[in-house]
């Protein structure tokens, strides 16, 4: 399980390169040019189009679509989707790692696999597992009809179906780092006569703090920003089930390219945002 | 289950607990529902539906482009990864960080940005369309869309085996007298392969199941564009609900054993890495 | 419009049955003092948002004036088979206003929640407004589409959205259907030929009506839209005239999108007085002229007399005549395997 490595980037600064071992100053620019001029085309590229099309009809425009109450609807319920799918995925996050890594027990790599399993999923699957067990066709659906109890087309759905979607982002952030970092401390803690809380309030926290925190910001983007799993079981009530990605498709959908673009900035600043905060605490582990 | 005590630490119990709990309310019953659902077809059914000719399409057309577009990022991606580890340059740190958009921004932005750049009358597009080339609703804007989302897998899983190669070795094959490229394909390839192929999979893994940015480039023809994951929202929608999870559990299927193949492959890295 | 007789009678009965809902439903607020706010939900199918924003703003008017009871409509668009869908699959709608009495049906049948009388509760096949589909061309028609059958040309460029999850799409189809049926010769093996080459010339197939929409004219993908009357009037109107021109066919197809009550919903949560009022306000004048100004053909005579202009004049064959009704239609024509798998699937 290495996999939390793939997220995080060099922090190194490029050795000094010989000229034995270095390419000649041709070649070398070659492939700078050609790395860059690939990397502006994919991501430099539609980066500079979602702001310029946002603003393609001038700033009050932008401004409008901005605070148009569906807009704002739908950003209230993308920060309360947030606000529950992330702390729930730390509190999981934590215990699957503390488990994983702390004790040996049959069945863990299983386990570890299982843990993994959201990240394999096609985002429309898991928004379809919520449809067949809580639709009114589903398992559910008719105890929940005569209870009033609505999960999908609702926000419990929306909710559910973005905490499944992040769920692997805190463990398996952790878990390596956990395992780097072995059990000693906690050990000799428990050995002093401090608690379990104790220790791992005042031993394991202060030492997986910014793996849990870069996490969690990973977790946060991905949750703010799932648009598959929560197309399938939002319903699109304007106003009360659309999240801000969906907000987007549905103003594309409607003409309403300006605006569509303008929420698409809001949510773009969001991920440079996260970007930045990623580089930040990556700084702050490799330190 | 119990583990075995060699160690004084408290919490098994609970944290195990919450884990399983976690794992089966959430991701477990649900995903349940796939094979109950599907067992509602008999045998024959299930394969017909699976093997239907428009099915089968999709299956071509997703993993299809999904290859291409995770065989592109292997090359590139490794390129990227080679400037920013071995080259100094301005804004490299920047660079650097921009690697990861694809990560952050939301699927549906990415796909309204990359639809909008590439149509006829497009950024992009207007530049191709006197070419002749089109790319927005046909089989490259699929795989265009997919090279912007699995970029960053690449790029990060070779980034850190780079930056470990040892530049002595390269140095002892260079005063050995090997040339440079030489040197790149008979030492620091080999040492990079693995986790370029655990890239590779990463990548086509994340491709295969994407939705947002793909829906809306791809132009959704049936037999041509259409992607698996599109084709299960539309039997949904047509009220097939078994023949939607029938599909739904062949990607699920394909989606673990790359998975397991992921995690293997990493292993092998980091057996080779400690050798 | 020559069912005048007709069209009295439901309007009479119209707002026969309205003013005694209403009267009803202000005897109540009367006994109760100031009576509880209601949310509706009303599940309608793609191109239909202009309409209701405008009507939804009326209706919450009208309905506080009358009763005093305020009221807050809320909305939800797409595909009318997969807006049916949703609502089978437990989307709370207290009404439904979608594309074709099939997806209604569906929602009667499957989801067992609406009665399966139900489009006889409205006047007009609970259908208060109609229209037909037309071809949107470009400006100037440069490929000199006039009819259905230049659509089959080689090199001419077609778009029109998936019948499987569209409803829009599926008049498109029957209209298609329609015309070659009616050419010298015509039967359902010709008539399915046509239509087989009529869809090799699409390039994009959108989930929903309006998906095409965009694709056709942000796009610029395509030389003709097989759209909505309304939509390709509202697409001229948005693009300002002169960049599209509205071809029509010698043969349309009467497109009549129904409504209802969902009335185990609307039971359970107490709406059934409000939301059969505000289907039958889109049966009264004020709701057939905000029809009509949103480019829906009005059922009433003198609304539909004072916005004739506006609509082109076709020849109209109806589902019942030509298909032996939606049933049927959607058996032949949209089931799986039916004429559309059979046309995209050469090998079956």
């Amino acid at each position: 399980m290495t996999t939390a490595a793939v997220f995080r980037s060099a922090t190194a600064a490029p050795r000094a390169v010989t000229r034995a071992t270095g390419e000649s100053r041709v070649v070398r620019w070659l492939l700078i040019s050609i790395a860059l001029v690939f990397l502006a085309l994919v991501l430099l590229l539609p980066l500079v189009l979602v702001f310029n099309q946002a603003f393609a009809k001038g700033l009050p425009a932008y401004w409008d679509a901005i605070v148009q109450p569906d807009a704002l609807s739908a950003a209230k319920l993308t920060l309360l989707t947030a606000a529950i799918a992330v702390p729930a995925n730390l509190l999981f996050g934590v215990a699957a790692a503390w488990c994983v890594t702390k004790f040996e027990f049959r069945g863990k790599s299983v386990l570890i696999t299982l843990i993994d399993l959201p990240f394999a999923v096609s985002p429309v699957i898991s928004g379809m597992i919520f449809v067949l067990l809580f639709g009114a066709q589903g398992w559910l659906g008719d105890w929940l009809f005569e209870h009033d109890i609505r999960i999908i087309f609702a926000v419990p759905g929306i909710v559910l179906a973005t905490t499944f979607v992040t769920a692997p982002f805190v463990a398996r952030e952790l878990i390596p780092l956990m395992q780097e970092q072995g059990s000693e401390e906690e050990e000799a803690a428990i050995v002093l006569g401090a608690s379990g809380w104790q220790t791992f309030f005042r031993v394991t926290l202060p030492n997986i703090k910014w793996g849990l925190l870069y996490g969690l910001i990973l977790c946060n983007a991905r949750a703010m920003g799932e648009f598959g799993a929560v197309s399938v079981v939002s319903g699109h009530i304007r106003g009360e089930t659309n999240t801000l990605p969906l907000h987007v498709e549905i103003l594309y959908n409607e003409y309403a390219f300006a605006a569509s673009f303008a929420v698409a900035s809001v949510l773009t600043l969001l991920a440079l945002v996260t970007l930045a905060l990623k580089t930040l605490v990556e700084k702050r582990m490799a330190s | 289950m119990r583990h075995n005590s060699r160690t004084v630490l408290p919490g098994f119990g609970l944290s195990l607990g919450i884990t399983c709990t976690y794992l089966s309310l959430l991701v477990l019953i649900p995903l349940a529902t796939v094979f109950t659902k599907t067992a509602e077809l008999s045998g024959p059914a299930f394969w017909a539906t699976v093997t239907d000719p428009r099915v089968v399409a999709s299956y071509r057309v997703t993993f299809g482009a999904s290859f291409v577009a995770a065989l592109v990022n292997t090359v590139f991606g490794l390129l990227v990864a080679w400037v920013l580890v071995r080259y100094r340059f301005p804004g490299r740190r920047l660079v650097d960080a921009m690697v990861d958009l694809p990560f952050a921004l939301p699927t549906a932005v990415a796909g309204i940005a990359l639809t909008t750049l590439y149509v006829p009358n497009g950024w992009v597009g207007g530049y191709l369309e006197p070419l002749g080339i089109q790319v927005s609703y046909t089989w490259i804007g699929i795989t265009v869309a997919l090279i912007f989302i699995g970029l960053p897998f690449v790029v990060r899983t070779v980034q850190p085996v780079l930056d470990d190669l040892e530049v002595e070795v390269e140095e002892a094959a260079a005063s050995l007298g090997a040339r440079r490229w030489q040197t790149f394909t008979r030492v620091v390839f080999p040492t990079v392969a693995p986790a370029l192929l655990t890239g590779f999979a990463m990548a086509f893994a994340r491709a295969i199941g994407e939705y947002g940015s793909v829906v809306f480039i791809s132009g959704n023809m049936p037999m041509k564009t259409e992607i698996v994951p599109l084709l299960i929202i539309t039997k949904l929608e047509q009220y097939d609900y078994a023949g939607a999870t029938a599909v739904a559990l062949v990607m699920l299927v394909v989606s673990f054993l790359l998975l397991l193949t992921i995690n293997l492959l990493q292993w092998v890295a980091r057996r080779r890495l400690a050798v | 419009m020559r069912g005048i007789p007709t069209t009295m009678r439901n309007r009479l009965l119209a707002s026969g049955a309205l003013i005694a809902t209403l009267a009803a439903a202000t005897a109540d607020a009367a006994a109760q003092g100031a009576p509880k706010p209601v949310n509706l939900l009303n599940v309608s199918y793609d191109p239909t948002r202009e309409l209701y924003e405008e009507l939804n703003h009326e209706f919450i008017r009208y309905w506080k004036g009358k009763t005093g009871q305020d009221v807050r409509i809320r909305q939800s668009h797409g595909g009318s088979g997969k807006q049916g869908r949703s609502v089978i699959d437990g989307l709370q709608a207290d009404v439904v206003t979608l594309a074709v009495a099939y997806d209604i049906d569906q929602i009667a049948e499957k989801g067992r929640l609406i009665a399966a009388d139900w489009q006889g509760r409205l006047a007009d096949n609970s259908s208060p407004y109609t229209s037909t589909i037309v071809l949107l061309v470009r400006k100037g028609n440069p490929k000199g589409i006039k009819d259905w059958g230049d659509l089959v040309k080689p090199g001419v460029s077609v778009i029109t959205p998936n019948p499987k999850t569209s409803g829009g799409a599926r008049w498109n189809y029957l209209a298609a259907w329609a015309w070659a049926l009616r050419q010298p010769g015509g039967n359902d093996a010709t008539a399915k030929a046509f239509v087989a080459r009529l869809y090799k010339n699409v390039p994009v197939l959108d989930a929903g009506a309006r998906g095409s929409t965009t694709t056709f004219v942000e796009r610029g993908i395509g030389d003709v839209l097989l759209a909505w009357e309304n939509e390709a009037l509202l697409a001229i109107k948005e693009m300002g005239p002169g960049k599209l021109e509205i071809v029509a066919p010698s043969v349309s197809i009467l497109a009549e999108p129904p409504v209802s009550v969902v009335d185990r919903v609307a039971r359970k949560r107490g709406t059934q007085p409000v939301a059969e009022a505000y289907l039958r306000y889109l049966y009264t004048e004020v709701g057939q002229e905000i029809a009509a100004k949103n480019f829906y053909r009005p059922r009433l005579a003198s609304v539909a007399a004072k916005y004739e202009s506006q609509f082109p004049k076709l020849t109209l064959v109806t589902v019942d005549g030509v298909f032996g009704g939606w049933r049927k239609a959607q058996a032949a024509h949209f089931a799986d395997g039916a004429s559309f798998d059979q046309i995209y699937q050469p090998g079956r």
